[in-house]
């Protein structure tokens, strides 16, 4: 069976290189599922899991936004940031959903409040991959 | 002439500087490496952004996104990298003076132009100097992540959207090598010059569409280069540290040396002097 070369890479550094049968991802119109020989394609990422399946296992990596970049061989998700679910630090993510409710939960403008909001999104994002419950 | 006590002292005092400037130049030449590799792992991302914005740009040709069009320049804003500490040589007055004068001589009021300030030794300065510095981040780790310029990165990139201003330069280091640097002036807004390589450009399909994909990845592309800024001058900044105590240690080991020839001179004047009236005292006896 043919395989795909996915590479995630954020500006800190590659954080996933391997090749898999299948890439399950969340953009912002929709979930794709990317098999080899896809047609090229850009689609912008939304806050979620990307879901890599491989040999019938899947691994599961948390992305922040940005976007992939398909080719009949190979996958580029480029984004700024991104952890797979064994490297995440659940606290720290704990943390920063709690602090993200709070504001959402005080009075603040719109930009304070978009913000608040999309932090909670990246927190929950993580808590959720790294407890595997997608 | 000093006393033997002295140039003791001095000499004792020149050494512990050179202890403590010789330990910072080689904690500088491994942070240098640290960032170097820093640097080497930004580039994949840099790269691979570089090609599908590329593309896209080139693939739309009406593409009048707001970030790649010039408009008429009403404001420009200024995002001035430096370090948060001095003993780096001339790194810090390097940049400051190449941002200064390029703003004293672009503008005549300090109602055109607005700051950035990445780096306490920027800050200060155009704080001090009266600046209108709307942004700053001091205190950043020598191995900085992503996270810790995003905001003021976004800040910068958002600011632009809106219209605040219509231009935003960079002013950094360049790392050329562990002995050179250059002051690096970078227009990071409006992107007018993309890298445009036509060989790879497989034409894509763009999902939802090609518009709304740079709305995703231009402002991304924009924070990069902030962010591949940084990391440049981080690395340069060690560089220039390392090197500045270099020629520190250098300095205290030559003086260390030009003082205890003084000091033997003194001593063995000292002797002659002591022997002298000996001999004297003992004349006067017969």
């Amino acid at each position: 069976m043919k395989t795909l070369t996915v590479n995630i890479v954020t500006p800190d550094g590659p954080v996933y290189d391997s090749e898999v049968d299948m890439i399950i991802a969340k953009t912002a119109s929709g979930e794709i599922g990317i098999l080899p020989g896809h047609i090229p394609t850009v689609a912008p990422l939304v806050v979620g899991a990307v879901k890599l399946k491989k040999d019938g296992k899947s691994e599961y990596v948390a992305v922040s936004g940005g976007f992939v970049e398909v080719r009949p061989e190979k996958v580029s998700i480029l984004t700024q940031s991104a952890e797979v679910a064994s490297d995440i630090d659940v606290a720290r993510a704990k943390e920063s959903m709690k602090r993200a409710e709070e504001r959402l939960q005080g009075k603040a403008d719109a930009t304070d409040f978009s913000r608040a909001e999309l932090s909670l999104k990246r927190a929950m994002n993580r808590i959720n991959v790294y407890e595997g419950n997608i | 002439m000093a006393s033997l006590r002295d140039i003791k002292g001095k000499i004792t005092s020149t050494k512990k500087t050179s202890q403590i400037t010789k330990a910072m130049q080689m904690v500088s030449a491994s942070k240098l490496n640290r960032a170097e590799e820093n640097a080497k792992a930004y580039v994949p991302y840099m790269s691979k952004i570089q090609e599908v914005v590329g593309a896209i740009a080139t693939g739309t040709s009406d593409g009048a996104h707001p970030m790649l069009t010039s408009r008429p320049v009403k404001k420009t804003a200024y995002l001035v990298i430096t370090a948060d500490r001095g003993l780096a040589g001339a790194y810090n007055s390097n940049i400051i003076r190449a941002a200064s004068n390029a703003i004293a001589e672009r503008h005549s009021s300090k109602d055109e132009y607005v700051i950035f300030a990445i780096g306490r030794m920027g800050r200060d300065f155009f704080v001090k100097r009266g600046s209108n510095v709307i942004g700053d981040v001091i205190g950043l780790p020598d191995q900085p992540a992503f996270s810790d310029i995003k905001e003021i990165a976004r800040r910068a990139v958002g600011m632009f959207t809106d219209g605040t201003y219509d231009e935003l330069y960079m002013y950094y280091n360049h790392f050329v090598s562990a002995i050179s640097s250059e002051v690096t002036e970078k227009k990071v807004l409006p992107l007018t010059d993309l890298a445009v390589e036509t060989g790879t450009t497989a034409s894509y399909e763009f999902d939802p569409s090609a518009e709304a994909i740079l709305e995703v990845l231009l402002p991304q592309y924009a924070e990069s280069l902030i962010f591949g800024a940084l990391l440049d001058g981080k690395a340069s900044e060690h560089a220039m540290r390392m090197s500045a105590m270099k020629s520190a240690t250098d300095n205290a080991t030559d003086l260390i040396g030009n003082l205890t020839l003084v000091y033997n001179r003194a001593r063995q004047a000292a002797i002659t002097q002591e022997i002298t009236e000996i001999v004297g005292g003992a004349a006067a006896l017969d």
